[in-house]
């Protein structure tokens, strides 16, 4: 990438700019273009079809005072918190069992795994056949002479989203804890053998050693969990269908149904517009940390 | 341009955004010469070599080849053939298949690829390989497919980045002496960029030492060996490297370089365009130019000194001996006799010494 | 070393084994020590915990609806029967259509093979062009790319509707294979990119001397070189794009619903006497093909969402 102080041959790497079409298309059109228009079309009083008729924040203060959206909020907020939490912790402390030089590592796994290859409507209908207070657990332990047990996630709305939660970590912890193996086996052996000469317990090793050299991923893991957690959308399709009445309800469903359901386009802008904002108060700080010094070079 | 240079670069630039990666750069090579780029890493010599290859874009400036101005021309069209330091031979594809490639794109006739490629194997002897995928080779058998890639194409000009470094040192000697048969057996043109002194004073006709995207000296090794242009190509030719004094050359009783207590006579001396100067200067001597024993009892200039360590080659003895508190290398011979601590007596003539300014370290 | 705070006999007893950090007994050999019966008591646990979702679903889909109703749905079944799953995939209804999931089934089909070609096909090129023939602001566009990879979907939905509409594709597998395409493509072109580049820098330069363009280069080297990365690219699209609900459920009409689609809309029914046992049995068929690429992959599956997940 000389400066073009030569001839200026625009034809110069020609199907190479010729094959990037799509790529610019997507890039320009679908992600800058699609995301402008959204955000724009959120300050409008678009209902069935889009308009241009503009209402200021009208949009957001409908949406702000929208209890349906409220609970969206902060059922992401429990989701989010508790799933980033667990999901590491979960997943960091399986890939330290499986680094231990075991036997059937593959099979341990292949069997940790395999939620991660299903579908999040297949997991969200496999955990609310679980959870059905008539059949699944509630009526198993029951049944076992335990007459006032209790378990009732998917019915209760005070804990319906720690019933999703469930399902959503049976499905995701696997990917995390195929991360940090990859990072742990990435962790040269001799720190290891470092650690042991200097006498630093297991635990120590662990918390002070390994896990500040695995930085990178705990980000990439952190990163991960994150543009998961803000598009969970189909588990509480399948699981709860957003109940009971809108004890379940996600800012992605909000959209939707804003969107698709009950025709009120402007709505799902302003809420998607929302879910937009978020991300970036999460990425940015990332991004300007990650990237940030180098840039400016 | 002028028929007589197979190659020549014109005010050559090249900068990725505010790094100037070569430096309006003249460079002028003959018919069937072989020149050798050498420098240490980052000095520009295989983004040179890319940029007389087609591979890299250049800033400004002019690259002829024959006389054909291909400063703009696609690589392949450009007459060349190159080899790659990692072999970079098609791995999907056996030895003929590496080597018909770039004839199949050139769209030449099917007898005359297989005319080609079996002439190259013959040359190099690889014959028995061509069937073979290149990880089915080993790393000689790799670069001698390489070679005959470039061989196949049968062009005027033969680019080499540095193609030996990936092999052992046994196969490293061997190949090299192929490559300088290859020479004499083809006559074109050949450009080897390396950063092995070595390589460099036995293959070249020319040696171009760059550095910071500069040529620095172009000569022939023998010129570039005895008589460095600066302290650097100095220092970068010779192993170990040239021993410097700090010192001044002062008039007077004859002109003398002044060092600490010493005066060492400089009669003898050959100063560039016989001019002689005075001021503050570099003295540099090479360890193969000093002496010991009685030699050194009839040597222009003497120091007495203690010997700090000894490094036994086996074909030549290497010591460091200690004088005045400096540190100055010796080459001594296999069989020489000398422990850590022996008091010895070094001895060296002016007329074998580099004087260098002190400001800009050229050589006076 | 300056922490050495052993003496050389402790270090030469310590074992050289990793594994043995635990009690040092005098004899640190393969019997079951304390460690390691809690490592693998744990794992053991842990694993049942995972396998137990598909365990019951699949005894639930073997028993029949009375069966199911006494007992409990840990309890493996009494009278085996296969007719749920026949019932889920040839009988069962959503809405109107009583022909079962097979429908779905054959739907996700017609989108999965073309989304899978052509979003290879495209985000390989792409890869290829940004690792090897980068051209003034293609840094930028892929920077955009993959920034948009971090986008919510749900900004981006309603513009494609519209985009769609305009050119007739909406509510077509066309359109919906295009949506795949494009969402799949920022992930699958830092894949490509990252790939490519780390092929050496100098075949591609041989293979330019030899005389061979963007396009021979693309097909005569490099994809014959890359064959396990559209492995890799090809099981995470399957997965992918196979587990998708949001992008069917949007772009296509109720005739065209991928399986997902489809499998919602017959379980979460709320018409009709609920038999779970044919919901279970077709949950498992809709889980059944990214499955079996899962466990037939294996390792590359790994390497795939790991690939996928790192970023470049």
């Amino acid at each position: 990438m000389a400066a073009a102080t030569g001839p200026v041959r625009w034809h110069r790497n020609l199907s190479a700019k010729i094959a990037a079409i799509p790529m610019i298309t997507t890039a320009l059109v679908v992600f800058i273009g699609g995301t402008a228009w959204t955000v724009l079309y959120s300050f409008t009083s678009s209902k069935l079809l889009p308009r241009e008729k503009f209402v200021g924040l009208a949009q957001y203060e409908r949406l702000w005072s929208s209890s349906k959206w409220l609970i969206s909020i902060e059922n992401l907020a429990i989701y989010g918190v508790f799933s980033l939490v667990f999901s590491l912790l979960i997943g960091f402390m399986l890939a330290a069992l499986l680094d231990q030089k075991i036997r059937f590592e593959d099979t341990f796994r292949t069997i940790l795994l395999y939620p991660f290859a299903l579908s999040f409507i297949v997991t969200g209908l496999a955990w609310q056949w679980i959870l059905n207070p008539d059949f699944g657990i509630q009526h198993v332990v029951r049944s076992l002479g335990w007459e006032s047990f209790s378990f009732d996630p998917l019915y209760d709305p005070d804990i319906v989203i720690y019933g999703i939660l469930i399902a959503g970590l049976w499905q995701g912890t696997g990917l995390i804890m195929c991360l940090m193996l990859a990072g742990l086996r990435g962790i040269d052996e001799d720190i290891w053998k470092a650690a042991k000469i200097d006498g630093i317990p297991m635990w120590k090793t662990y918390i002070f050693i390994v896990i500040p050299m695995m930085r990178g991923i705990f980000i990439t893991a952190i990163v991960l969990i994150a543009s998961g957690i803000i598009k969970v959308y189909d588990l509480v399709v399948a699981q709860t269908g957003g109940g009971p009445g809108i004890a379940s309800e996600v800012p992605a469903k909000y959209v939707y149904d804003a969107m698709f359901l009950s025709q009120n386009l402007g709505q799902g802008f302003a809420a998607s517009t929302m879910m937009l904002l978020t991300v970036i108060i999460i990425v940015v700080p990332w991004a300007y940390l990650e990237f940030g010094g180098k840039r400016r070079g | 341009m002028e028929t007589k240079h197979s190659i020549s670069i014109k005010n050559l630039r090249l900068s990725f955004g505010a790094l100037d990666v070569l430096k309006d750069l003249n460079l002028d090579v003959g018919r069937g010469e072989f020149l050798v780029l050498l420098g240490s890493s980052g000095c520009g010599k295989s983004t040179l070599l890319n940029c007389i290859a087609g591979l890299l874009d250049v800033s400004d400036g002019q690259i002829f080849i024959g006389e054909r101005n291909v400063t703009w021309e696609e690589p392949s069209k450009r007459g060349i053939g190159m080899v790659f330091q990692s072999y970079a031979l098609y791995p999907q594809m056996t030895v003929a298949g590496n080597l018909s490639f770039g004839l199949k794109n050139a769209g030449l006739p099917k007898p005359e690829i297989e005319e080609r490629v079996n002439r190259a194997a013959k040359i190099l002897q690889i014959e028995p390989l061509l069937s073979r995928k290149p990880a089915a080779l080993s790393g000689g058998q790799r670069q001698r497919a390489a070679i005959g890639r470039a061989l196949v194409r049968d062009a005027d000009v033969f680019l080499f980045d540095e193609p030996l470094s990936n092999l052992d040192a046994k196969l490293r000697a061997d190949l090299r002496v192929e490559i300088k048969q290859l020479h004499q057996q083809l006559s074109n043109t050949m450009i080897y960029v390396t950063h092995d002194q070595i390589e460099a004073m036995t293959l070249a006709d020319r040696i171009a030492i760059m550095r910071g995207g500069q040529i620095l000296q172009l000569a022939s090794p023998n010129e570039i060996y005895n008589r460095p242009a600066n302290k650097y190509v100095a220092e970068f030719i010779g192993s170990p490297t040239m021993n410097f004094f700090d010192g001044e050359i002062v008039g007077g009783d004859g002109l003398r370089f002044a060092v600490g207590n010493h005066a060492f006579p400089l009669e003898g001396y050959d100063f560039r365009d016989g001019l002689a100067v005075q001021g503050p200067a570099w003295f540099g001597i090479r360890p193969e130019h000093m002496v010991t024993g009685t030699k050194a009892e009839s040597a222009r200039i003497r120091l007495s000194g203690q010997v700090e360590l000894v490094e036994p080659l086996g074909s030549d003895t290497l010591a460091r001996v200690a004088v005045d508190g400096r540190s100055l290398w010796v080459r001594m011979d296999g069989q020489a006799n000398i422990r850590d601590g022996d008091d010895i007596v070094v001895g060296f003539d002016p007329a074998r010494a580099n004087l260098f300014d002190k400001s800009h370290e050229n050589r006076l | 070393m300056g922490n050495v705070t052993k003496t050389a006999a402790e270090i030469q007893l310590a074992p050289a084994r990793q594994e043995m950090t635990g009690p040092r007994g005098p004899k640190p050999g393969r019997t079951l020590s304390r460690r390691n019966i809690m490592i693998y008591g744990t794992l053991i646990v842990v694993s049942l915990y995972y396998l137990l979702p598909l365990y019951v679903m699949v005894v639930t889909s073997l028993k029949g609806m009375p069966e199911i109703r006494l007992g409990n749905i840990f309890s493996p079944p009494v009278e085996i029967t296969f007719q749920p799953w026949v019932k889920a995939w040839a009988e069962a209804c959503t809405g109107l259509n009583c022909d079962g999931l097979s429908r779905g089934f054959f739907n996700s089909v017609r989108i999965l093979i073309p989304s899978v070609v052509l979003s290879i096909a495209i985000a390989s090129v792409n890869g290829y062009a940004l690792a090897n023939w980068r051209f003034k602001g293609s840094e930028t566009f892929f920077t955009i790319l993959i920034v948009g990879a971090f986008i919510p979907y749900q900004v981006m939905i309603y513009p494609i509707v519209i985009m769609l509409r305009e050119v007739g594709l909406y509510g077509s597998l066309t359109g919906l294979v295009i949506v795949h395409t494009i969402f799949g493509m920022p992930i699958l072109t830092l894949l490509f990119r990252n790939y490519f580049a780390s092929v050496p820098q100098e075949l591609f330069k041989a293979a330019r001397v030899d005389g061979a363009g963007f396009w021979g280069i693309y097909f005569q080297i490099m994809v014959p070189m890359s064959l396990p990365i559209f492995v890799v690219a090809m099981i995470l699209q399957v997965t992918g794009i196979w587990n998708d609900f949001l992008f069917g459920v949007i772009y296509t009409k109720p005739d065209l619903y991928p399986m997902t689609v489809q499998l919602n809309n017959i379980v979460n029914s709320t018409q009709g006497v609920k038999e779970y046992n044919v919901n279970m049995a077709a949950t498992i068929l809709t889980g059944l093909v990214p499955l079996t690429i899962y466990f037939i992959s294996g390792k590359l599956f790994v390497r795939g969402i790991a690939a996928g997940a790192v970023k470049g």
